[in-house]
């Protein structure tokens, strides 16, 4: 058990009897500099966990929302570098750091140096959302050499024995997809996620987050009363594409957003 | 009639390649795709084992799609290189290209499974209006993804596609083209894959499409095979086909695969010449990687972001390649050369002006490398050999490419 590891924060959410909050946003979106604000905002204003995003030409996963920022901060030539800038700027305030990442960068990059790499500037481990942990990757290897974590997707549509083989992948939380469907803000929360947390908490004593849909504290405390984590993206990048025109406006909503949603997890138990 | 499996098929989990060596193809994809791939890949398993889908497919083909297509030895063009070039008339086919023969097995495949709706990407325009086409002959629910950019480039496709009572869907995102038009179809499939069947273009993405998409484009190569021993009572030489995604050249190659003494040869698009870097030739200039689910040559930057292709064919404008083509380059038993736009437009004159054949631009790309190939053959054995060449579709809807290439609009 690492530090750096995110399980430190889900203990932590846990004894104080309430839902860990995790917030993403791309690197460079904004700009780079702009984007460590953004997120040093969420981390003052209550998110526990960060999640990283590294802008990728052909997210499959991601709903508009995302795709929008990703293909902004692309192009202005973001690069791998300027992501483990973004994850070292966040993990020094000491809130657990992850990347989520699509998998063919980090295999261009060389997987064993992007461990090595994000090891370095004190990166918790990847979210890999377009691959399973039966892929043929080297990506096992790498993270247990350096104790990174291993976040895996669970959905609504996987069967018990890929839950099982899944879990077992995974090191630091298990991510689990609310919806049937890409990244996006949703007025109504999913009915799917609960049997989906329940399932998949019955082959782990790890953490499960929820993410895919929320927006708000109301619907935080909605997946807060059955998760060990709220994962909101969306919302953040809608926050911020919102107020394009004025960089300090943005983080005063987004900052208002964060204790929104913190106020949510508080409240669902 | 049930084909047996080669070593050069996949493995059942959809690698192609010796497990002691590199393999490619594979299957990344997120988690909520596993299941419907898992429920596709023994519904394609099944139905290749049961004599009367094959029976069903076969009749379709036979009295809609006007398959099996003809050999037919091109004599003003066989005189011109000094050997026999034989061209497999895909162009003949219902909807004017192979691909109806993908899209009639996927959408047979489709109301076998029980499910209501498809969706498809889209380039050109011609797996579009193949899909549309399979919907309308199924009466099945369809919705077709095009990047925006190539509804500009092939707006008549788009008319072609409505008219069959299709959804089209612009896309917008990333640089507006066909790996776009394949992400948002992902997308649209995450979220309606209890109903809805994606049907993959191209013999290539995640297991089970390149191995699933290659049997039901097959029936090409099978049926040359066949048509040249009845004809000339030998093999061919050489067979030849273009490659883009790559589901006419893995239907062609699938056949002659154990036949030692056939040289396989795929022709990628070249653009304005690889060495200008505007081009899509995948395996001559890209590297391994993965994209759109199957481990693969992929055009890419030193990050792993795709690098935009560019090809005067839509056909052929896609920065990946189906794996067992992957693997094939990597073995040595297929060659893939580039064959750049001008060189394709090119052999799209002399066909058209040699044998009242106007091929696809795709298309050209085969002939105009065959030509190429026969020259040699013709030289190392005579008259008699043998070059075959897959004439993957016809050219009728590259017309305003023509004019403008060639200015054709006023008479010199």
């Amino acid at each position: 058990m690492t530090s750096r590891g995110v399980s430190v924060a889900f203990e932590k959410a846990r004894a104080d009897g309430r839902a860990a909050l995790v917030g993403y946003l791309p690197a460079g979106f904004p700009t780079v500099a702009g984007g460590i604000a953004a997120l040093r905002a969420m981390v003052d204003a209550g998110c526990d966990v960060i999640e990283v995003g590294l802008p990728y030409s052909d997210p499959v996963m991601d709903g508009p929302t995302i795709q929008r920022a990703a293909q902004q901060a692309l192009e202005a030539g973001v690069r791998i570098r300027d992501v483990l800038a973004t994850v070292e700027a966040v993990a020094a305030t000491g809130t657990p750091t992850l990347v989520m990442t699509y998998w063919n960068p980090v295999e261009r990059y060389g997987v064993d140096r992007f461990a090595t790499d994000l090891a370095d500037v004190g990166g918790a481990g990847l979210i890999t959302p377009d691959i399973t942990p039966d892929a043929r990757t080297d990506w096992t290897v790498a993270a247990d050499a350096h104790d990174l974590d291993k976040v895996y997707l669970v959905a609504p549509s996987s069967t018990d024995e890929r839950i099982a083989m899944t879990v077992k992948a995974c090191r630091g939380f298990v991510y689990a997809t609310a919806v049937m469907g890409v990244t996006g803000a949703r007025t109504t929360t999913s009915d799917l996620a609960g049997p989906l947390v329940a399932r998949t908490k019955a082959v782990t004593d790890l953490p499960v987050a929820v993410g895919l849909g929320v927006s708000n504290g109301d619907q935080a405390a909605e997946v807060a009363a059955f998760a060990d984590g709220v994962i909101v993206g969306s919302a953040f990048v809608r926050t911020l594409l919102d107020h394009a025109d004025d960089a300090s406006a943005g983080l005063t909503a987004l900052t208002t957003l964060t204790a929104d949603l913190a106020d949510g997890v508080r409240r669902g138990r | 009639m049930t084909a047996q499996p080669t070593p050069w098929d996949a493995d059942a989990n959809g690698w192609f390649g010796d497990s002691s060596g590199q393999q490619w193809g594979g299957r990344y994809m997120p988690e909520a795709l596993v299941a419907a791939l898992d429920e596709l890949t023994v519904a394609w398993q099944d139905a290749m084992a049961d004599e009367t889908f094959l029976a069903d497919f076969d009749a379709i083909l036979r009295d809609y799609a006007n398959v099996p297509s003809p050999l037919y030895e091109a004599g003003r063009l066989s005189e011109l290189v000094g050997c026999r070039v034989l061209l497999k008339r895909e162009d003949l086919n219902h909807t004017g290209a192979h691909k109806v023969r993908n899209v009639l097995g996927q959408a047979l495949l489709t109301r076998r499974m029980g499910k209501t709706r498809v969706i498809a990407e889209t380039g050109a325009g011609q797996h579009g209006v193949a899909t549309a086409t399979a919907a309308a002959y199924f009466g099945l629910d369809c919705t077709v993804y095009m990047g925006s950019v190539d509804m500009k480039r092939q707006a008549l496709n788009v008319v072609r596609m409505r008219l069959l009572g299709a959804r089209v869907v612009p896309v917008d995102t990333g640089s507006g083209t066909l790996k776009d038009a394949i992400n948002e179809a992902f997308r649209d499939w995450v979220a309606s894959v209890d109903h809805t069947a994606y049907l993959f273009g191209t013999a290539a993405g995640p297991h089970p499409f390149p191995s699933m998409v290659r049997d039901f484009a097959r029936g090409i190569g099978d049926e040359a095979r066949a048509q040249c021993l009845d004809t000339y009572g030998v093999l061919p030489d050489a067979v030849a086909a273009c490659v883009g995604g790559g589901s006419n050249a893995i239907g062609l190659f699938q056949a002659f695969l154990g036949d030692e003494g056939v040289e396989i040869h795929g022709f990628e698009p070249g653009g304005d010449g690889v060495e200008t870097g505007r081009h899509a030739a995948t395996i001559h200039a890209g590297a391994d990687g993965v994209l759109h689910g199957a481990r693969t040559f992929v055009l890419q930057d030193d990050e792993g972001q795709t690098i935009e292709s560019h090809s005067i064919s839509a056909g052929l404008d896609y920065p990946g390649v189906g794996p067992q083509h992957a693997h094939l380059a990597a073995s040595g038993r297929a060659t893939y050369t580039p064959v750049t736009d001008a060189e394709a437009m090119e052999a799209l004159a002399l066909l058209s002006r040699t044998e009242g054949i106007i091929p696809a631009i795709e298309s050209a790309h085969a002939v105009a490398g065959a030509l190429e190939v026969a020259k040699r053959l013709a030289a190392e054995k005579g008259p008699d050999a043998i070059m075959l060449v897959n004439l993957s579709g016809r050219g009728d809807k590259d017309m305003e490419t023509a004019l403008e290439w060639f200015g054709l609009g006023t008479e010199k």
